[in-house]
């Protein structure tokens, strides 16, 4: 899977790339808006996650040229802005999702993950996992075949782990994921930790299990 | 006490001793006249006396004073030597007015065929205590027109003439910085209140120039800071899955990102607020507050569950309200977030949907807030450190844009009330 960062900050450009190329993607970057209209005419890209605020133009006149040419890429918008205006208008204009400055790792793996799968599975939309299949179109969960019944946290809680396998989700993270922006002040997030419990009951007989980090988040490991 | 008023009770003050001083100086004054126009006038009886003498000698037999108003004695050569001109006032008894009534008498000499005579003119006088008792009425009538001319012209002219600066001041009490309605100055030849409209409209220019900047300074400064933000959470991120870290300094790092969380939550609600006022949320729609209240609920049922809150919620009516639906999420997300964080262990909160107003509830600390402190901006409750100081101060930001009266008020129970205005 071949992504391009556009962003013109070089050390968020070199958080992103870091995180990613951690998850095996190839990684290629533009820092300003003529360098990523290169990029974008010569090669094509699964996935590219687009600043709009560049130094030498907007990002939403370079997914105008892109969608104009033709090309299905995925775009991810990611700006400091926050602006609903922004947010439409990219939506509008064809891209995939928005994501709102400053962000978590892991809520950037799994905006990526599922842009790429929308656009990969193509009608068959299976993620497995040990003994564990996900069907994200239907939300449904198998564990050895038999169907898993989990509640809509629960299942948003497993497909967030999942998409971050093997890899540190904060607390913050995580109830900012399931629970939405607006949980955030919440005055602690340890309500996570009963859904937490429910979640490991219900995978008792799966090969996943989701291990706590030193009380400040969570990592799903496989048993071998 | 109006300007109009104070005038005049000043004006009604000054009035009495100036007119009471004037009263004494008049009375004096006229009383010289009336005195010397009385005294011309018996000299001029002396004088007639003197022209009549030789024709009627009988004059001089004239002893009776009362009959004739003059009576004439001889004297000798030495008291006639002696004697000077003199006026003098006496009581005499009147007979009309059965009572004694002051008299001026002029007495004076002559020398007729060799012989002396002393002669005794009288007139009648003024009666003072009746000159006084006029003059006194007089004054008294004098000043109460005098007050009352003042007053009618003051309230005519005065009005007239105060009319930009009450007509200013009507808008002054309704001027709101944040709204962007021009004060109207009325045109005026007077210099005072020429200078008093332009002082006012440069003051409002210029303090809406400010506030704007300000506002805009506020949104510029948070958009500014969610970069550095940003990099600094993701490196920590990065840096908590690379390293082989003991848990105490996991522990450490994770507390910095929890830290960075909470600025970055700030952060959020700073722009949010300056959004909300630099009216940056125009597209509206009808909100169906029951739907709304539904889903919000839902979504913090795991922390009020965690807290072993009860959330009893009552649909009593259908509540309906146009208005931009991530403001709405976000006023009753903080209410109710607000009731659930603060609200005490093993207990309810209440949401209560009316056909105009919603009513949301916590058993809390037993002591009533301050309504003054409590949607101001960072002005902390609780000594929570995770609640931002900010949530109730946006619930506020948005009901005002929106004309809902956002109200606290506290019995056994914690109320926040949303009264919807009618018809909206």
């Amino acid at each position: 899977m071949k992504l391009l960062i556009i962003e013109d900050e070089p050390e968020m450009l070199e958080n992103m790339r870091q995180t990613l190329e951690r998850q095996h993607y190839i990684v290629e970057t533009a820092t300003d808006y003529s360098a990523a209209l290169h990029k974008i005419g010569v090669y094509d890209y699964d996935c590219i996650l687009l600043d709009i605020t560049l130094p030498d133009g907007n990002g939403l006149e370079l997914l105008k040229t892109l969608k104009a040419s033709g090309k299905d890429e995925g775009v991810i918008i990611v700006s400091a802005k926050d602006s609903l205006d922004d947010k439409l208008a990219g939506l509008n204009l064809g891209a995939d999702d928005y994501l709102p400055k400053p962000f978590h790792m892991s809520e950037l793996h799994a905006r990526v993950k599922a842009v790429l799968r929308r656009r990969h599975f193509d009608g068959n939309p299976h993620i497995s996992i040990g003994n564990v299949s996900i069907f994200p179109e239907t939300r449904e969960v198998m564990v050895e075949n038999q169907p898993l019944v989990l509640n809509r946290k629960e299942y948003d809680i497993l497909m967030y782990l999942i998409t971050n396998k093997k890899r540190l989700v904060t607390k913050t993270a995580l109830a900012e994921h399931v629970w939405g922006d607006h949980i955030d002040q919440a005055d602690s997030f340890d309500f996570i930790y009963s859904q937490i419990k429910n979640l490991r009951k219900k995978l008792e007989h799966a090969t996943i299990t989701i291990e706590a980090v030193y009380g400040v988040g969570y990592k799903l490991e496989v048993i071998s | 006490m109006k300007l109009l008023n104070h005038t005049t009770k000043y004006l009604a003050i000054l009035l009495v001793p100036l007119i009471t001083i004037w009263a004494f100086i008049f009375y004096y004054a006229m009383l010289d006249e009336i005195y010397d126009s009385l005294d011309d006038g018996l000299d001029n009886q002396k004088v007639l006396l003197l022209q009549r003498l030789p024709a009627n000698p009988e004059i001089l037999e004239h002893k009776d004073l009362e009959l004739w108003n003059h009576s004439i004695t001889p004297i000798s050569r030495q008291y006639y030597d002696k004697f000077e001109t003199r006026y003098s006032d006496t009581l005499m008894y009147m007979l009309n007015e059965k009572d004694f009534e002051p008299v001026r008498v002029f007495e004076t000499k002559m020398k007729y065929n060799d012989a002396y005579y002393k002669i005794k003119f009288i007139t009648s006088m003024v009666e003072e205590d009746d000159l006084i008792r006029d003059l006194v009425t007089y004054l008294i009538v004098l000043y109460l027109s005098l007050m009352i001319t003042i007053i009618v012209l003051n309230n005519l002219m005065l009005k007239k003439i105060w009319k930009p600066f009450h007509s200013l001041m009507s808008q002054l009490p309704n001027f709101r910085i944040e709204k962007n309605h021009q004060i109207k100055t009325k045109d005026t030849t007077i210099e005072e209140f020429k200078l008093l409209n332009q002082s006012i409209t440069t003051l409002i220019d210029q303090s809406r120039a400010r506030y704007l900047e300000q506002q805009h300074f506020i949104e510029n400064a948070s958009h500014e800071l969610q970069t550095p933000l940003a990099i600094s959470i993701n490196k920590l991120e990065l840096f908590l899955e690379n390293t082989n870290l003991s848990e105490a300094e996991f522990k450490t790092l994770a507390s910095i990102l929890d830290d960075l969380g909470r600025l970055t939550r700030l952060n959020k609600s700073l722009l949010l607020l300056s959004k909300i006022e630099n009216k940056q949320f125009i597209d509206e729609q009808p909100i169906d507050f029951n739907q709304l209240i539904a889903t919000i609920t839902e979504d913090f049922q795991d922390l009020a569950s965690h807290k072993h809150i009860n959330l009893k919620i009552d649909y009593r009516a259908r509540l309906k309200f146009e208005m931009n639906k991530d403001l709405a999420i976000v006023l009753l997300t903080n209410l109710i977030k607000n009731a659930i964080v603060h609200g005490s262990q093993n207990n309810t909160v209440t949401i209560i949907v009316h056909q105009n107003s919603i009513v949301i509830s916590n058993f809390g600390s037993p002591i009533a807030l301050d309504t003054n402190l409590i949607f101001s901006r960072f002005k902390k409750i609780s000594v929570d450190k995770k609640s931002t100081g900010l949530g109730l101060a946006i619930a506020k930001a948005i009901s005002e844009k929106y004309a809902i009266e956002l109200l606290y008020s506290f019995k056994d129970q914690h109320y926040f009330n949303l009264y919807f205005p009618k018809g909206g």
